[in-house]
């Protein structure tokens, strides 16, 4: 049995039948997606969830599609992994990193969000899609729509990162390449959205898009078997996602899936566009635009749509903001690799360089279950690795080369790995 | 004098389907003021309880937004290109001290402390 859900204004209330919408005509406000709970308790139960397949589409009851509808791309259910190597080095004693790196079909949590866009697309009968992306959003709608048969127009700040681009004109989608950074960017697809009556997906499309993102939360909850987390750390851009897995706990706590628990959420920028924190710092939901200077371009949004939205959530839950500089994003990317093999794009430096200062600071506590939000795959922005490793010198394919190589690369090996977790002793590194 | 303000359609309910106006405003308190004495219905629209504009409607000018030009500071120049657009998503300022500053925990949709709206 499918969920009811329509379309409501998060200012005054007003309810909207579901169309390509994004703000209130009364007041201008922003539009959300409600469900009726009531039925959601009867059909959106663990064991339903279970019998689901092994995709975000588990959850499809309480998202915004048909119930007959069939994604044709398996996002999410992406792994929830215990980081105890990174922990160690950071303090830390039950950390896990929900590693949406990994994301189908394009490599981050955006595949979600795109899969619920387009699937209300399809329902309302665009033949046209697009999106204003600083790139996730730009490869999963071109992945995608590819696939739903669909014409694609995707807007970019012209600067973004090599990758970004060529994942999205692989797929065939038109690129436009947007002199400007991406609030001008985004500036631009409000006007196409209206003026051309494409279904821009964060645009007029957004109340479903945003749904997408709830997914996140509800698999950190059912893979920690059932509970919530103490805390969650999460990049913000636009500030959305970390609305949405706040409002996927809340359901599931309203629902009775999981014990009622206070979780703290924690906003992770880059201090080159750190809108959000600079207001949770002061103290403020009111959101300063910034001119964004950051090599985390996937995160660089000057006037975050749903910043305030954000900034609150954090403040409610008892968390807090923090931003980290370039260098501080670039060693946290090296950082997460080394440690639990996760090889994230310059986001999830942020967000992995935000949690251990959050840690160093106070914030949280060593003994606190935490998920780190990694949203997107470092194949992306190599580039921003440039120049931080060495080419390693050739040798001949004989034996004698081998050892001689092996013999030099102990030797830095030791200096390198005591620095992390072994000792030298009488001499001999021991692990 | 004179700037083109083009307008949202989710104004066009209130403007009798007026896309775009031509103004003689020297800045923009000026510009609303003109456009709530041109189109009344969308006066009660455009400003909260407070009497405050809402925070969610953007003004650009010819391109950038008019927060970076000083806002209410700026004065337009002839043949600027007014556009006025509707945060995708916005803010809300109850709750609030003049300052910004949270005078409670309760959600500023719902009124209750724990509730389910997206914030």
């Amino acid at each position: 049995m499918a969920v009811a859900y329509e379309l409501r204004c998060r200012d005054c209330g007003k309810r909207f039948k579901n169309d390509p919408l994004s703000s209130c005509d009364e007041c201008f406000s922003p539009l959300e997606v409600v469900y009726d709970m009531d039925a959601a308790k009867r059909t959106f139960t663990r064991e339903s969830i279970a019998g689901g397949p092994a995709s975000m589409w588990r959850y499809q009851s309480l998202l915004p599609v048909p119930e007959d509808y069939a994604a044709p791309t398996p996002a999410g259910w992406t792994p929830l992994l215990e980081a105890p190597r990174l922990a160690k080095r950071i303090g830390a004693k039950n950390l896990f990193i929900k590693n949406d790196a990994v994301c189908l079909p394009t490599l981050s949590f955006k595949d979600r969000v795109v899969s619920v866009a387009l699937a209300n697309a399809k329902i309302f009968g665009f033949d046209t899609v697009g999106c204003s992306s600083t790139g996730n959003l730009a490869n999963a709608v071109a992945a995608q729509a590819v696939r739903m048969g669909f014409k694609t127009y995707i807007l970019v700040p012209a600067d973004l990162e090599p990758a970004k681009i060529l994942n999205t004109q692989v797929y065939g989608a038109t690129l436009v390449r947007v002199e400007g950074n991406y609030d001008h960017v985004n500036r631009l697809s409000s006007q196409i959205a209206e003026r051309f009556h494409w279904g821009f997906v964060n645009v007029n499309l957004r109340p479903y898009y945003a749904e997408g993102s709830k997914t996140v939360g509800y698999e950190i909850a059912e893979q920690l078997g059932w509970r919530l987390p103490d805390n969650v750390v999460v990049p913000m851009a636009g500030g959305s996602l970390i609305t949405k897995i706040r409002k996927a706990f809340k359901e599931l706590v309203e629902l009775g899936l999981v014990a009622e628990k206070q979780v703290r959420f924690f906003g992770a920028q880059a201090t080159g566009c750190s809108p959000i924190s600079t207001a949770v710092k002061a103290g403020s939901d009111i959101i300063e635009p910034q001119r964004p200077n950051t090599i985390a371009r996937s995160l660089a949004i000057g006037n975050p749509a749903d910043g305030p939205y954000a900034a609150r959530a954090i403040r409610d839950s008892g968390g807090w903001a923090e931003d980290v500089s370039d260098v501080e994003i670039v060693s946290a990317i090296q950082e997460l690799a080394e440690t639990e093999g996760v090889f994230t794009e310059t986001a999830g430096g942020v967000t992995t360089a935000v949690t251990a200062r959050l840690y160093a600071h106070g914030r949280i506590s060593p003994d606190d279950v935490t998920v780190s939000c990694i949203t997107g795959n470092g194949l992306k922005t190599t580039d921003a690795l440039a120049g931080k490793y060495e080419a390693e010198r050739t040798i001949r394919p004989r034996m004698a080369d081998f050892e001689e190589f092996v013999a030099q690369h102990e030797v830095r090996g030791i200096v390198v790995d005591d620095m992390v977790s072994g000792e030298l002793v009488g001499g001999e590194y021991v692990r | 004098m004179s700037v083109r303000v083009l307008l949202p359609n989710a104004f066009q309910k209130h403007t009798n389907g007026a896309k775009e106006i031509e103004s003689k405003a020297a800045n923009l308190p000026q510009l609303i003021e003109e456009i709530e004495v041109s189109f009344p219905a969308l006066k009660q629209h455009l400003r909260d309880s407070d009497g405050q504009l809402r925070r969610f409607i953007n003004f650009y000018v010819n391109d950038e937004d008019i927060r970076f030009l000083g806002n209410e500071k700026y004065s337009f120049q002839d043949g600027d290109e007014v556009l006025v657009i509707p945060s995708i998503a916005g803010g809300s300022s109850s709750c609030l001290n003049a300052l910004g500053a949270s005078l409670c925990s309760c959600c500023s949709y719902c009124g209750r402390e724990n509730c389910l709206c997206d914030i």
